[in-house]
């Protein structure tokens, strides 16, 4: 056990998530005490493992779990936008009365579930880890218990998810019967030929996957869990579920079934380009911005896709490239989104934006900046992010999935613009409140002003995941 | 190093923007009005001083700027050449006269339509002296932004729906465009404008990638038949918002047009040079004709900007130093020419809130400065000997007659149609009886539309009777031009045989 110290911010969270446990059970009214220190965990869980962001290639457990530059970096993503999520969320909390200890609990368990799919070598604790983050996802999804909406939605998700599960195990006894091992490298090694046993078994965990990010034919719950969790929920679900998804994708298909390529690449090409086609046009007649940002997800984890589906490491790190400034994007719309609040009530239609620019300019510019980056329109990050990705796809001349890929921007670029024209164009109603707490004006700062200025020097991202090497 | 000349004429507006953005925006705030008027007016000067140390004799890039920008692939590199260097001092030329025109005619948000003016000059600045495709596509694309809010915020009735057509067709135009960027950097390794005019790019691919730009061209020129967003945009836009459109945006495309699809791609270009003679001529006599018939005074002031776009881009195609060095005056003269009618029509519109050509009539008895001026744009945009249109349209023809007879007698066609629909438009507004009461009430015109007015008048006319400054400037970048061309051509060819 000599690399232990490897997972000391695993170790660490899950100490701190038991003493948090027994401090909130133990001391009255303590759910803010709770939540800070949360915080603080993750903040410290940050530390520790931007210590270890140089350790490539280290394998525990009897080569179960891996850290190397992909983890690492993964990881710190994960941190990042819980921290992100957590600042700007907690005035949403407690007017909505769901600030409860349990619920910054459950965020840090989902977390740690989340870690340990990122670093699983193994399909058991890869499946250990994605029913870790996805148990406690349920829990949150329904976490405003008397809103109808919110209890539907964590029921939805809860079927739908074990049932994805589901294949998803069936999938990892597949790909065991036919490969013998459990373990990635080992699988890579034990497959000689083509099986249709162990195609059977990538398609069946494939499925599970697609339906983590919500991709296209496997998104049906996201509008609905979207609209349904508290938006303090919603944007949890938008970011941190997908890196980790994404990432196990990367492992999943790069390392134990590179040389299947040619099995699931077209599989791949498929759900990236119905993603992107159905994500922007199925957006178009939305009027709620919660259920409008679960189609814009769809159809951005299909460029996230689109990434993986060339198969090389270029493609990889479009992919990783995409997923942050992703990240940063929907932070940003998210984080407007918990400012739209009059008299303590949240509100979340597109109508509720009419003629925002007047009465909040500053937030209207906010908006304006994180949905023309979502559109993917220079300079903004977005463009970049949309850029990698082709960068990467037209390199190995797959030009169908490129020009299909850009054309479902111009689609998509319809309806941000739609919610732009309503912010803009149209009239103006009442004002919103502006007593918003420091946390949230921080996480809407920073993250718009990254979008904004990212191009003036896109390389510290860039060379920062280039020493992402899988192949 | 020296001095980052190109890269402060980029910054110095954005600068400016910024500032305005921390000011306060109340309505007797004049720092705002001052600050934009003393930035855009700075960075004329800056242009000016520019021409002034540009050195006309050599047909290579001065003033390059190379830093690397995305690291390994992509570096940010500007520089300008004799063509390059026409529109750089037109935008610069431009924008000051807008801010004026702006100020003294919006009425609220003008905080912000400041701020969009100084993005876009930037930006079109930048779309002007970028050496590198991606460099290039950023500041082409990024102009969607500040001008979809330009025309939505302060447009007309129909505003939203012209926002709309403008921005979407504008961005299905272009993406295609950067897959066919993305392409070249895979194909010839680098995406640096430079090194790809030496190191040319392989003909199988040429046809394609040129259809990609061409999209994208063809959209923002615009041609026949993607032209529709145009009136809409212009109809709906403000006053300011239309000058920037006609006078600068437009000439994105025909700059696009010499320097990409020509100099990366000559033997696509010569493949499709009747494609383009094709479009050209119907954009010419069918929007001729369609202006005739329009009923807005901005309608077919914007149709006739179709029909002169026509002119430079089979100008550009004849491939002929005259024809080409006829569509850079021509761009410069319709720059100037469309970006004073626009404001002609602005005038009136303001003090009559009505666009509409049967509102009008006998304006020259109320009105004598105003019809003074809007003779002479009238005249200039008719292409009168003695205005930048007769040169443009001159030497366009001329070319034109050089490499095909028949396109160039259609194209003569277009010239007397445009007399037929300015003077008839300037008949039926200025000339006649005051049938509408109103009318005579009128004001004619005050010290900043003056001002403005005249500005642009001076140089359309004085460079009509004078070209040889542009000349000067444009003639050895030009020659060098075309001689690439049929050099690689020659190439080609005898690879061929």
């Amino acid at each position: 056990m000599e690399n232990i110290n490897l997972i000391t911010s695993e170790i660490f969270i899950s100490l701190s998530l038991m003493s948090l446990l027994i401090l909130g059970v133990f001391k009255n009214n303590s759910s803010s005490i709770v939540y800070n220190l949360s915080i603080f965990t993750l903040f410290l869980s940050l530390l520790i493992n931007l210590n270890l962001f140089s350790f490539n290639n280290f394998y525990l457990f009897n080569g179960a779990y891996k850290v190397d530059h992909l983890s690492n970096f993964m990881k710190v993503l994960i941190i990042v936008s819980g921290i992100f999520v957590m600042l700007s969320s907690s005035k949403y909390l407690k007017i909505n009365k769901i600030f409860k200890i349990e619920y910054p609990i459950l965020l840090l368990s989902s977390i740690l579930g989340m870690f340990i799919m990122i670093s699983s070598n193994d399909l058991m604790v890869f499946y250990l880890g994605l029913e870790l983050q996805s148990l406690a996802l349920y829990v949150l999804a329904s976490f405003k218990r008397n809103d109808q909406l919110s209890s539907e939605s964590g029921l939805k998700y809860f079927v739908l998810s074990a049932l994805s599960s589901g294949l998803l195990l069936y999938g990892c006894s597949l790909i065991y019967g036919f490969s013998g091992s459990t373990n990635f490298d080992q699988i890579s090694n034990n497959i000689s030929e083509v099986q249709y046993g162990l195609t059977l078994g990538i398609v069946f965990i494939l499925v599970g996957l697609a339906f983590k990010i919500s991709a296209v034919p496997f998104h049906m719950w996201a509008p609905d869990v979207y609209q349904g969790s508290p938006t303090s929920v919603t944007i949890f679900f938008a970011i941190l579920p997908k890196i980790a998804a994404l990432s196990v994708f990367i492992r999943f298909l790069y390392v134990p079934f590179i040389n299947l390529i040619d099995q699931w690449q077209t599989i791949i090409i498929f759900v990236s380009i119905a993603s992107m086609v159905f994500g922007a046009v199925a957006a178009i007649g939305q009027k709620n911005l919660k259920r409008l940002m679960a189609y814009s997800s769809i159809s951005h984890m299909g460029f996230a896709l689109a990434g993986l589906a060339v198969g090389t490491n270029e493609g990889i790190q479009s992919s990783l490239i995409y997923i942050s400034i992703y990240l940063l994007m929907n932070l940003a719309f998210f984080s407007c989104l918990f400012m739209l609040k009059r008299n303590d009530i949240y509100h979340e239609d597109l109508s509720d934006l009419s003629g925002l620019s007047k009465n909040h300019p500053i937030l209207a510019l906010c908006l304006l900046i994180s949905l023309f980056s979502l559109a993917g329109i220079p300079p903004l990050a977005g463009f970049f992010a949309k850029f990698y990705i082709f960068l990467a796809v037209i390199k190995e001349e797959m030009y169908f999935l490129a020009i299909v890929g850009l054309l479902s921007t111009v689609v998509a670029a319809f309806y941000y613009l739609r919610v732009i024209k309503t912010i803009y164009f149209d009239s103006q109603t009442e004002k919103f409140d502006i007593n918003h707490d420091i946390g949230l004006k921080i996480s809407l700062l920073v993250s718009t002003v990254i979008i904004l200025i990212y191009f003036i020097y896109p390389s510290p991202l860039q060379a920062l995941i280039s020493k992402i090497v899988i192949l | 190093m020296n001095f980052p000349i190109l890269s402060s004429l980029i910054l110095l507006p954005l600068i400016g923007s910024v500032f305005i953005f921390f000011n306060k925006s109340t309505e007797k705030n004049k720092t705002i009005k001052y600050v934009s008027i003393f930035i855009t007016l700075s960075n004329f000067l800056l242009s000016l001083y520019l021409w002034y140390i540009f050195d006309k004799s050599i047909p290579d890039f001065q003033f390059i700027e190379d830093r690397e920008w995305i690291s390994g692939l992509i570096n940010y590199k500007v520089g300008i050449d004799g063509i390059s260097i026409l529109f750089v001092m037109l935008t610069a030329f431009i924008t000051p006269l807008c801010v004026i025109s702006v100020i003294s005619t919006i009425k609220y948000r003008l905080k912000d339509f400041l701020i969009a003016i100084l993005i876009m000059e930037s930006l079109m600045i930048g779309v002007f002296c970028s050496l590198d495709l991606v460099v290039f596509y950023l500041f082409f694309e990024g102009g969607l932004i500040p001008m979809f809010l330009i025309i939505g915020i302060w447009g007309g009735e129909r505003r939203v729906y012209s926002a709309f057509k403008f921005f979407l067709y504008t961005l299905l135009g272009s993406v295609l465009m950067l897959v066919a960027i993305i392409s070249i950097y895979w194909i010839a390794g680098t995406t640096d404008v430079q090194e790809l005019y030496k190191i040319g790019i392989d003909q199988k691919y040429q046809n394609l990638l040129w259809l990609a730009f061409f999209s994208s061209f063809a959209v923002k020129t615009p041609m026949w038949p993607v032209h529709t967003w145009l009136p809409d945009a212009h109809v709906e836009a403000p006053t300011a918002g239309s000058v920037l459109l006609a006078a600068i945006l437009l000439k994105m495309a025909g700059y696009g047009f010499i320097r990409f699809s020509i100099g990366l791609f000559p033997v696509a270009s010569e493949y499709f040079v009747p494609l383009v003679y094709v479009l050209s001529i119907i954009a010419i006599i069918y929007t001729s004709l369609v202006a005739l018939m329009q009923d807005d005074m901005k309608k077919l002031i914007a149709y006739s900007s179709v029909a002169h776009m026509g002119f430079v881009t089979l100008g550009i195609f004849t491939m002929t130093q005259q024809g080409i060095e006829g569509s850079i005056i021509q761009m410069i003269s319709h720059g100037l020419i469309s970006a004073a009618l626009f404001l002609c029509v602005g005038v009136i519109y303001d003090r009559r809130h009505t666009r509409q050509i049967k509102d009008y009539g006998g304006l020259v008895s109320v009105m004598p400065k105003y019809a003074i001026l809007f003779m002479i744009f009238t005249l200039g945009a008719v292409g009168l000997p003695g205005t930048t249109g007769f040169v443009g349209e001159f030497l366009i023809l001329l070319g034109a007659f050089k490499k095909s007879f028949i396109v160039a007698i259609f194209a003569s066609i277009g010239v007397i149609l445009s007399a037929a629909y300015m003077l008839w438009l300037y008949r039926r507004v200025v000339f006649g009886k005051i049938v509408n009461a109103d009318l005579k009430n009128i004001v004619d015109l005050n010290k900043s539309e003056k001002i403005i007015l005249w500005t642009l008048a001076v140089p359309s006319i004085f460079y009509g009777f004078y070209p040889e400054p542009i000349f000067n400037t444009i003639d050895v970048s030009i020659n060098s031009l075309i001689q690439t061309y049929n050099a690689n051509l020659d190439i080609y060819f005898a690879g061929k045989n």
